[in-house]
């Protein structure tokens, strides 16, 4: 990304954008009280938010879904339509941003020509009706009990590989109401967040997964990998080129775990992909053979199609072939801000640990995503040069979340990535943190394996 | 552009929870804060087999100490066994000293006086909910990983240490 591009980025406002986003606002705050007791301002927020999609073929169902809940009739199908609705005006700001974005860069897209299949699975309805409890009550009213309510239905969610996604989604809103309650206590909350984890419960668990719309082979060329983690959730997100297609794809892996394994323990949970391990560990390419690919760009990985290739350096690989690489298209239903994570290769800029200046553009740092699990650090970036990242927006704002950075620490110039703990930290001060700790999963798998099947 | 950090209210990937410090897992593999009680099991020192589940309500400062098949722990003697140490010693460790006191509306400097300040004398608490509430803890562990992307995971960035 050059300076001019990342002026591009901020030239001017996105119109609609601040109208859209304060509409959701208004919604969001009638969550935070719950739709059981509006008041009036509330109520005419969720009237304007469906008035907003009054030219879409949502218009007369949104319409629909605010007169009712508005005065107290409070259903299922309401709530699912007001929170598309919702999901909908998000879309479109998504849309506006991303659109901004490929314009700044240069970067074309792929058109979506995948199929968004319904789903109503009947073990998702406990969730649902939990879901639908908490609208009516509102954060403000949410209480160890009515936090703790849904935990057994979201267990029976877990159990179901096909329900992953809900389950791994609803898990981590339960988790974090739970520790919050009693909520009215707090001074303030994460009201956008909340109502984003609402809406997606309530959409995904209509929603069936993607299908893959074709099997591709050639060699994967990392530029960097992403962690996502909650208590009991964690998954590495590898963005890569794909050749000879030249090609951006993604491909994910993700385990359950408890909150006690944290930080570089978390790779040991991903021990049964140990060619994608290695290959981060080690900086290699990979040979794919017939993997399947979904119309989202996401490679389904399978270790068994794969195999190591030759060293490749991944600063080599953004600054040669991302700029021609086409981005694949963003299934409908995914189409939120949050989702935006584009990869970018930025060089020759001035750091200060927390933001780079870039021939008189500034561009923050995204710390919040600086992984436990690697070995980057806010010292790092303030001696970085060069950093491959993803670009992320988030509450009005565009952040670059590192990936990888070159550095000179001591005179010596050294190329850092998330992804070069993948085998266990190659540091001598984590490793030494990590022996005090001994080893969670270890111990914990051993009382699993003693405790759990008598 | 300004640096200013936009208002967390507002933001979809807020932080609302604070990742627990790591420890040592061995002595004490389970401790939470749940259902009222700081309660979790402690693996028995001698016994491979054996653990002993533990709680202190918060509030009354009630305690109990038992295995995991209801025998009382032979350590609980109208002052609280090693077991309940160990069990606030490592939450004091995982949550830090200021969230567990909180918790448990009690006042101490360290993790030894809040126990030392356990008046509620021993008190009849369920060792079973307690032990299955380990279990299923332990049974993330046995789910299947996947390779199917989650898309909504994009909603919990990896536990940095910064912020």
């Amino acid at each position: 990304m050059l300076g001019a591009q990342l002026a591009a980025l901020h030239d001017g406002a996105l119109p609609g954008v601040d109208e859209a986003l304060d509409l959701i606002a208004g919604f969001d705050d009638a969550l935070v009280s719950g739709f059981a007791r509006l008041g009036e301002e509330r109520a005419a927020a969720l009237v304007a938010l469906a008035g907003a999609l009054g030219g879409t073929p949502l218009g007369p169902s949104a319409a629909e879904a605010a007169g009712k809940v508005t005065v107290g009739s409070i259903t299922d199908e309401h709530l699912t339509t007001l929170a598309g609705a919702r999901t909908a005006l998000f879309g479109a700001v998504h849309d506006a941003l991303l659109a901004r974005l490929d314009d700044a860069l240069g970067r074309s897209r792929a058109d979506w020509e995948g199929t968004q299949p319904q789903s109503g699975d009947p073990l998702a309805g406990a969730c649902r009706s939990w879901l639908a409890e908490l609208a009516i009550t509102g954060w403000r009213g949410v209480d160890h009990g009515l936090a703790s309510s849904a935990d057994q239905a979201i267990q029976n969610l877990l159990a179901e590989p096909r329900l992953r996604r809900p389950a791994m989604l609803l898990d981590g809103l339960a988790a974090e109401l739970r520790a919050s309650s009693p909520v009215g206590a707090m001074e303030r909350l994460p009201a956008r967040r909340w109502a984003d984890l609402w809406a997606r419960g309530l959409l995904l668990t209509r929603t069936g997964g993607l299908e893959a719309t074709e099997l591709v082979s050639g060699r994967l060329l990392p530029l960097g990998v992403d962690v996502h983690e909650h208590g009991t959730a964690v998954q590495i997100q590898i963005h890569a080129i794909l050749e000879p297609h030249g090609r951006l794809v993604r491909t994910s892996v993700a385990a359950a775990k408890v909150d006690t394994i944290a930080g570089p323990f978390v790779w040991q949970l991903l021990s049964s992909y140990p060619v994608l391990l290695d290959a981060l560990a080690r900086r290699l390419s990979l040979e794919v053979t017939d993997m399947p690919l979904l119309p989202s760009g996401d490679l389904l990985w399978h270790e068994g199609r794969a195999s190591a290739g030759a060293y490749t350096d991944p600063f080599a690989t953004a600054r040669v072939q991302l700029t021609g690489a086409v981005s694949p298209a963003v299934p409908p239903l995914e189409r939120h801000p949050v989702r935006i994570a584009e990869p970018v290769f930025v060089e020759g800029y001035k750091s200060d640990g927390k933001t780079l200046q870039l021939d008189g553009s500034g561009l923050a740092f995204d710390l919040d995503r600086l992984p436990q699990s690697g070995p980057l650090t806010p010292q790092l970036l303030k001696a970085s040069t060069a950093c491959i990242g993803l670009m992320r927006w988030d509450g009005g704002q565009w952040r670059l979340q590192p990936l990888a950075v070159q550095a000179t620490v001591k005179k010596e110039r050294l190329a850092v990535h998330n992804g070069d703990w993948a085998l266990g930290p190659t540091d001598q001060k984590a490793r030494g943190s990590g022996a005090k700790a001994g080893d969670p999963v270890a111990v914990l798998k051993e009382r699993a394996g003693r405790l759990l099947r008598r | 552009m300004n640096a200013e950090r936009p208002a967390w209210e507002q933001l979809s990937g807020a932080r609302v929870l604070s990742p627990v410090q790591p420890r040592k897992l061995a002595k004490v593999p389970f401790v939470e804060m749940a259902e009222g009680r700081l309660q979790g099991v402690v693996s028995s020192g001698s016994d491979i087999e054996r653990v002993y589940v533990s709680s202190i309500t918060a509030g009354t400062h009630g305690y109990n100490c038992s295995t995991n098949n209801n025998r009382p722990c032979g350590g609980l003697r109208g002052t609280p066994c090693k077991h309940l140490q160990s069990l606030v010693e490592e939450a004091v460790l995982q949550y830090g000293l200021e969230r567990v006191a909180r918790y448990l509306r009690a006042e101490g400097d360290s993790a030894a006086t809040l126990v030392r300040i356990l008046s509620g004398g021993h008190e009849s608490i369920p060792a079973a909910v307690v032990f299955s509430r380990f279990l299923r803890h332990l049974a993330y562990l046995e789910l299947p990983d996947t390779s199917e992307p989650v898309a909504e995971l994009h909603w919990f960035p990896s536990l940095g240490a910064v912020s």
